[in-house]
């Protein structure tokens, strides 16, 4: 070591004496380390070096970032087992992140997202992606629910009770009720229920179904309904409120800001709405993405597990559509869809998911494990020289 | 003539670049300002161009990490691969795919950009060929791919003097590459998989020999790896944007073609690239290159490219009201629809490419996509009777139909009510209208 400063030295003061006579220098087959080399000349003298080569690779180390987070989301339970005063086999809790999504660098995500599937409590029109997984099953949703769970892997399901809007079938709440406690009894995994979107029958819904327990995940209040009548019965028996606005930022503030008045900060997850590829999916994923980065910085209204109705990806007609056969078969067009449209809000903050395709279900169960994987061993052979026939 | 004032809202709404004001370049008065403006102005991801002579590709030069702070300004550059050990024929359908490859998407053209030559052989006077071949039937930007640099260099012998990306620099190779990259004037790419510290020191050493026009690949492990490859790209693209990292600020590229290397089955591995491919995209790479010539595997990841580098500032919905698509008159079809943009998008232009005249009212369904804007009575009876009435409509047609959207269907009897109009239910998607109207409107 003393050597090579010697050395240097003595290069660096030869150095010296040819810049301040010729103002340029050249290095030509000189190997060392430039940082060292660096350190020995004045600041002035060094910007008039010119390194026309450098024959030694540096030795730079990465410096982690260092992002201070300064809010964090929420943790939220959904489902009761026997303890609580349910009848449940599992919960899960959402939400309690200190970081953005997936920044694995910095935080494991303390809860994996989790993965629901969608079951209706009529028959209504699904691509025929969707109807081939289901057959039967689908005038049934106790059944239909069952398949979800043990077929295909649902962690939860989400019971839509469609029907009950008046321009629908105007099922009552008390029939509500039955078609919930059948569901509740066939799967043994958390519910979500779900309304008809009418902001006057959801709430009669909501007052009714809200009886049974089971700490549900109620899907979903939002600025239309009278807030201080459809949150008593929540609050009352400990459901979840996923409190629903349409893409905008501001609305789902103000939405939470009145709904503290009723609910504890636990019992409240947000949904910022999401639409699928070529649908708008940008409008979703920015709302989410910047409601998610928010709380981080510290935004105490958007600190809530986010939950997103990613079905909606089977809206755009690519999802669905018999298309000209370069775009290939729609059974397999339509659950990529799907899973793409998952994982690009899981990659923006999504919490809880609702799905309907079992193979989008599967791969983005999957790619939640693969970007929670924390294994340091990543091996990747040579693929510019791979014959990948 | 622009005056200056309106030239620097251009300027700071990055609508034009300070070069374009004469006198900042050319007056020594203005000579601060010009490299002060300069420097706040530049891109913290470097804008990396590469092509051939008279067709070229642009990656990087993105100032924001997040989309919504600023648009994002060069989408996701996407190269198909060939090797030099396909047949000529399978060579010449990769790359007529790539050349021929469009999806309309409203109303604007989705194409892939490139593609990426690799040596397989490992044969100087293979690659030679392929490259040669290549360059014979298209012009469109290449890649060369190999790591060993004498294959590089023979591939470059045959393109004259187009500037394709150079794939790619290691720790290895480092010294042979960069003097051929910077005698060629070539940018390139810097591959240190899963290993930051030799990524930052291979460009710093770059960077002090002159190569400047770099792209970095920290590696594209799929599978249970992708944590590394999403962790490695989100703190790369931060330490660019938000900490102004001179070293690492360059453009990201990401290679699911490495799905490809499983032994799966095919469909499993065009499934696989295409969810990696994706996931690239949402996490900042700004070039993919891709093996999979699936439609199904393409179709939505060029589509949320589309989505992602969309204005963040474009509105959710459209301004409610009459619309004339095509020339309307007294006889032709009324039809009323939601005012979320894509709604109002998707069933215009489906009305226009079935050359139809038409009346189109856009209802005020608070920006909600019409299937939520139905449930949630967003869209009503009373939107749409209020809609006929502001629009004007009566006055300018001799009938009183109107067709409303499948998906508003239960709303028939409402709305016939609510207007005194004649409902009829139109098809659940506006792709069917064209031949529904040929079908049902007809004989009115």
């Amino acid at each position: 070591m003393t050597k090579d400063k010697e050395l240097m030295k003595k290069i660096s003061d030869g150095f010296i004496n040819n810049i301040l006579e010729q103002g340029e220098l050249e290095f030509e087959d000189v190997t060392f380390d430039v940082g060292e080399l660096e350190l020995r000349f004045s600041p002035i003298v060094r910007k008039a070096v010119q390194l026309k080569k450098i024959l030694e690779l540096a030795k730079l180390e990465f410096t982690p970032l260092n992002i201070e987070w300064i809010g964090k989301v929420e943790e939220v339970r959904l489902g009761a087992t026997a303890n609580d005063g349910g009848t449940r086999d599992t919960t899960y809790v959402i939400g309690g992140e200190g970081a953005a999504a997936f920044y694995n660098f910095e935080q494991t995500m303390p809860h994996p997202p989790v993965v629901s599937m969608d079951v209706f409590d009529t028959k209504i029109h699904l691509p025929k992606a969707i109807r081939d997984q289901f057959g039967d099953v689908l005038e049934d949703p106790a059944q239909w629910a069952k398949m979800c769970v043990e077929k295909y892997g649902a962690q939860m399901v989400n019971l839509h009770l469609i029907s009950t809007d008046p321009y629908l079938k105007d099922t009552s709440p008390k029939d509500s009720v039955k078609i919930l406690e059948e569901v509740l009894q066939a799967v043994k995994v958390p519910l979500c229920v779900g309304g008809s979107g009418n902001p006057v029958k959801d709430v009669e819904i909501f007052e009714k179904v809200t009886e049974v327990g089971e700490r549900l995940l109620i899907n979903s209040i939002n600025l239309d309904m009278d807030l201080e009548r459809v949150t008593k019965p929540i609050k009352e028996h400990g459901h979840v409120a996923v409190a629903f606005t349409q893409m905008n930022m501001d609305k789902a503030r103000e939405l939470n800001r009145r709904l503290y008045d009723y609910l504890p900060r636990d019992q409240i997850v947000i949904d910022t709405n999401c639409s699928g590829i070529g649908y708008g999916l940008e409008h979703g994923f920015t709302t989410a993405e910047r409601a998610r980065l928010a709380a981080l910085k510290g935004d105490r209204e958007l600190q809530h597990p986010i939950s997103l109705g990613i079905s909606n990806a089977w809206a755009p007609r690519e999802a669905w559509l018999d298309m000209d056969p370069i775009w290939g078969p729609r059974e397999i067009r339509g659950p990529l869809w799907e899973t793409i449209t998952a994982l690009s809000m899981l990659l923006v903050g999504a919490d809880y998911l609702m799905m309907l395709h079992p193979t989008s279900v599967n791969t983005v169960k999957d790619f939640i494990g693969n970007l929670l994987n924390n294994s340091k061993k990543t091996e990747i052979s040579d693929w510019t020289s791979a014959k990948l026939r | 003539m622009e005056n200056c004032m309106a030239f620097a809202v251009r300027l700071a709404n990055m609508e034009v670049e300070i070069d374009m004001c004469p006198p900042m370049l050319e007056e020594e008065k203005y000579r601060k300002s010009y490299l002060e403006l300069t420097n706040t102005l530049h891109p913290p991801v470097k804008q990396v161009e590469f092509g051939s002579t008279d067709r070229k590709v642009i990656v990087g030069g993105e100032y924001v990490m997040h989309r919504h702070e600023l648009t994002y300004k060069n989408p996701t550059v996407f190269a198909l691969d060939i090797d030099d050990e396909m047949d000529d024929k399978e060579v010449t359908r990769r790359l007529k795919f790539v050349e021929d490859f469009s999806y309309i998407y409203i109303g604007t053209e989705m194409k892939l950009d490139a593609l990426a030559i690799r040596s397989v052989s490992n044969d100087r006077q293979k690659f030679k060929n392929v490259v040669k071949f290549v360059r014979e039937k298209t012009n469109l930007p290449l890649i060369l791919c190999s790591l060993n640099s004498k294959i590089i260099e023979t591939g470059l012998s045959v393109l004259e003097r187009d500037k394709p990306l150079i794939y790619a620099v290691t720790k290895e190779n480092w010294k042979e590459m960069s003097e051929l990259s910077r005698k060629r004037g070539c940018p390139m790419a810097v591959s240190s998989p899963n290993d930051m510290n030799t990524l930052v020191s291979l460009t710093q050493t770059l960077q002090g020999n002159g190569v400047n026009d770099l792209v970095l690949d920290p590696g594209t492990f799929p599978g249970n790896g992708l944590s590394k490859t999403i962790d490695a790209l989100t703190m790369l693209r931060w330490k660019a944007c938000n900490d102004r990292d001179k070293l690492l600020g360059y453009p990201l590229m990401g290679t699911p073609i490495t799905t490809w290397m499983g032994d799966e089955d095919d469909q499993t591995k065009c499934w696989r690239e295409s969810i990696t491919t994706a996931a690239l995209i949402d996490r900042y790479t700004d070039l993919l290159i891709l093996h999979g010539t699936e439609g199904w595997g393409l179709l939505p990841n060029i589509i949320l490219r589309f989505n992602i580098y969309t204005d963040p500032k474009k509105p959710v919905s459209v301004k409610p009201g009459l619309k004339a698509i095509g020339n309307p008159d007294e006889k032709s079809p009324v039809m009323v629809t939601s005012n979320f943009a894509l709604t109002y998008y998707i069933v215009s232009g489906d009305i226009e490419s079935g050359k139809i005249n038409c009346h189109l009212i856009v209802a005020d369904s608070e920006g909600m996509a019409l299937e939520a804007a139905v449930a949630g009575r967003e869209f009503s009876a009373k939107e749409v009777a209020d809609a006929i009435k502001e629009s004007g409509i009566e006055g300018m047609i001799k009938h009183r139909n109107i067709i409303i959207p499948g998906l508003a269907a239960r709303l028939s009897g409402e709305i016939e009510e609510a207007t005194g109009w004649k409902v009829i239910v139109g098809p659940r998607d506006s792709s069917g209208i064209p031949k529904f109207i040929q079908e049902k409107w007809k004989n009115k």
